[in-house]
């Protein structure tokens, strides 16, 4: 590396009150998010939620109706993508066909007027970080869809960028590829500590890779929240069903605790009082083998995913109820088995 | 293993060649009159040497060419750059750029000379009279099938992400057109240039109502004096032609991959 990791410690970001309409149609809606040094953001929301745009702004590749983007501190709102030092990856292919991998690496260095010896050298070194040293001399055409993500990541570090850019990057590849590459981005972030926008619509990707993970909803931020608080403490109904599965239980709120399913149930904040739907993580839902008279439900299915099972449940009054449990339980559970369904005292979110 | 009965090789083989009497026999009778001796038995070359010793043959044998020529690299810098600029910054304007481009299919050509013709007073007046004006005629003449030939092109890659890729990598957009679009459309410009060149060489209409002497004009006049001459002329000019049109079937083989390959 021409700078090593140590004086390299990454590039703020701030996005302010972004918005960008097209027509009628608000895309952006007041966006602002701000990226620590180092740090991996990742934008993530259903299709047409904004966050593409959001990035494509952040790059340059699209103008903002109004507000304004700062790296480091500086206004860049008004700056030509090719000005701005950004690394880009995209959801489709973009490795210029008529290069080697090598040129393909070099050529943000070419166009910063580098000697050959040291483009040559720099393109080596990325391509060794991404484990594709030996394939230098092939053409995109030669290579696997996971191999040619990892050269455009090459590619977009290569020019020392202030800001990485990674544009659903793994959505066109194999499930398999999309959870090693997903992790090879992260190995490779951190050890090069460039500040990272990562955009997607996958839910489980981003709890995987993010410092923060930011949920969009109809072009606005809902929310956003290292993964793990993010998943236990949604603040929205919307992050609470768009993050992992959830359960809608009608529930009863009083002095901060919520009665659902029999159970007292600590609650969020944000949370409503009086009666309301409490949002339960399957996992959080228990289930317990009954008799005829002290069950509350019966068991409708169970899926087999390895250690865990999933039990789809119906209780006495219809309402059905999805528990995830470990297989040692699930084994003992016949469609039809008398249960008994509780909540544990784990904290949820209750909505009107 | 191929399923080939003997009555489908039969086939084949009949077919073949009826078509090659069909191409072939032509080209072979115009050689063997181009190199027959004038009112006796025997070969000469006399009427092949014609094509450079007779002055106003040659003469129009450079006309032609430089017209080629001219047509060849103005279609380029006016077509290339605009359909790249559209297809990237303005994709709303492709169907107006498409119909303005195929329009002069739709136009029979006597029409279009009867129009040109006064246009051509001014063109005379501004440029002179030489045959090389109709460079501007052949242009427009030629957008229909160039426009084709670089749309398919630049329909077959990922344009838009590809001047994205490089914008931010930090190339301007002259660096984009040059270094990333272009040589990624490269065959069906060389397409575009080989078959312009093939439409100019063979355009007959224009030049004879405008009163230029090109090849095909001059052809058209020694066919009534020197007919040997003239076939010969013809000869070349085909042959001349199909040499192109062949190299363009390797040119888009041979536009990546040559070098570096691993193995």
């Amino acid at each position: 590396m021409t700078t090593s990791p140590a004086t390299r410690t990454g590039t703020t970001v701030r996005l302010d009150d972004l918005r960008r309409t097209y027509g009628s149609v608000h895309a952006l809606d007041g966006l602002s998010l701000e990226l620590g040094a180092g740090e991996l953001v990742v934008l993530l929301g259903p299709s047409g939620c904004g966050k593409t745009t959001a990035l494509r702004i952040l790059a340059g590749l699209e103008e903002a109706t109004s507000g304004t983007v700062e790296v480091g501190g500086k206004d860049i709102t008004r700056v030509p993508a090719n000005k701005r030092d950004m690394g880009m990856v995209f959801q489709a292919y973009s490795l210029f066909p008529h290069m080697t991998v090598r040129d393909n690496v070099a050529f943000g260095l070419r166009l910063r007027g580098q000697s050959t010896d040291r483009r040559t050298a720099r393109a080596r070194e990325m391509l060794e970080m991404v484990g594709l040293a030996e394939h230098e001399h092939r053409y995109a055409h030669q290579l696997s869809g996971g191999q040619q993500q990892r050269v455009a990541l090459a590619r977009a570090l290569a020019i020392e960028p202030a800001v990485l850019l990674l544009d659903e990057p793994l959505s066109a590849l194999d499930a398999k590829v999309r959870v090693q590459l997903r992790d090879e981005i992260r190995r490779v972030q951190l050890e090069v500590g460039t500040t990272t926008l990562f955009v997607t619509h996958d839910q489980e990707e981003a709890l995987a890779v993010a410092d923060r993970v930011g949920v969009m909803n109809a072009g606005r931020l809902d929310q956003i929240a290292p993964p793990t608080e993010l998943y236990a403490q949604p603040a929205t109904r919307f992050v609470a069903e768009f993050v992992g599965l959830s359960n809608k239980l009608p529930a009863r709120v009083l002095d901060g605790r919520a009665d659902v399913l029999g159970s007292r149930v600590p609650t969020v904040a944000g949370s409503v009082t009086g009666s309301g739907t409490a949002l339960v993580r399957p996992e959080s839902v228990t289930v317990a083998e009954a008799g005829d008279a002290d069950g509350n439900a019966r068991v409708v299915s169970v899926a087999f995913l390895g250690p865990v099972s999933r039990v789809y449940c119906r209780l006495d009054d219809g309402q059905e109820v999805l528990a995830q449990v470990a297989s040692s339980l699930a084994a003992r559970l016949s469609p039809e088995s008398r249960i008994s369904v509780g909540v544990e005292a784990t904290p949820v979110l209750v909505v009107e | 293993m191929r399923r080939t009965s003997p009555a489908w090789a039969l086939t084949r083989g009949v077919l073949l060649v009826l078509f090659a009497v069909f191409f072939f026999g032509p080209l072979l009778a115009m050689l063997d009159y181009s190199t027959r001796k004038d009112g006796a038995s025997g070969r000469t070359g006399h009427w092949w040497s014609q094509l450079v010793t007779n002055p106003d043959l040659r003469g129009a044998i450079i006309t032609s060419l430089l017209l080629a020529l001219f047509t060849v690299v103005l279609m380029l810098v006016l077509l290339v750059p605009t359909m790249i600029w559209v297809r990237l910054r303005v994709p709303g304007a492709s169907r107006l750029v498409e119909f303005l481009c195929l329009l002069p299919l739709t136009v029979p050509p006597l029409v279009i000379v009867v129009g040109i013709s006064n246009v051509y007073a001014w063109v005379t007046y501004l440029f002179g009279d030489s045959a090389l004006t109709l460079t501007f005629a052949y242009v427009v003449l030629v957008l229909p099938f160039a426009y084709r030939s670089i749309d398919a092109a630049l329909a077959a890659i990922d344009a838009a992400t590809l001047s994205e890729a490089a914008r931010s990598l930090g190339a301007g957009w002259v660096t984009v057109i040059v270094r990333v679009v272009v040589p990624n459309i490269w065959s069906g410009i060389m397409g575009a240039a080989f078959i312009t060149v093939a439409l100019v060489l063979g355009e007959f209409v224009f030049s004879s109502l405008l009163h230029f002497d090109t090849l095909p004009v001059e052809i058209n006049l020694l066919g009534k004096s020197q007919s040997h001459t003239s076939v010969a002329a013809s000869l070349a000019s085909i042959l001349f032609v199909s040499a192109l049109l062949l190299s363009l079937s390797f040119v888009g083989r041979r536009s990546r991959g040559t070098k570096g390959t691993t193995r």
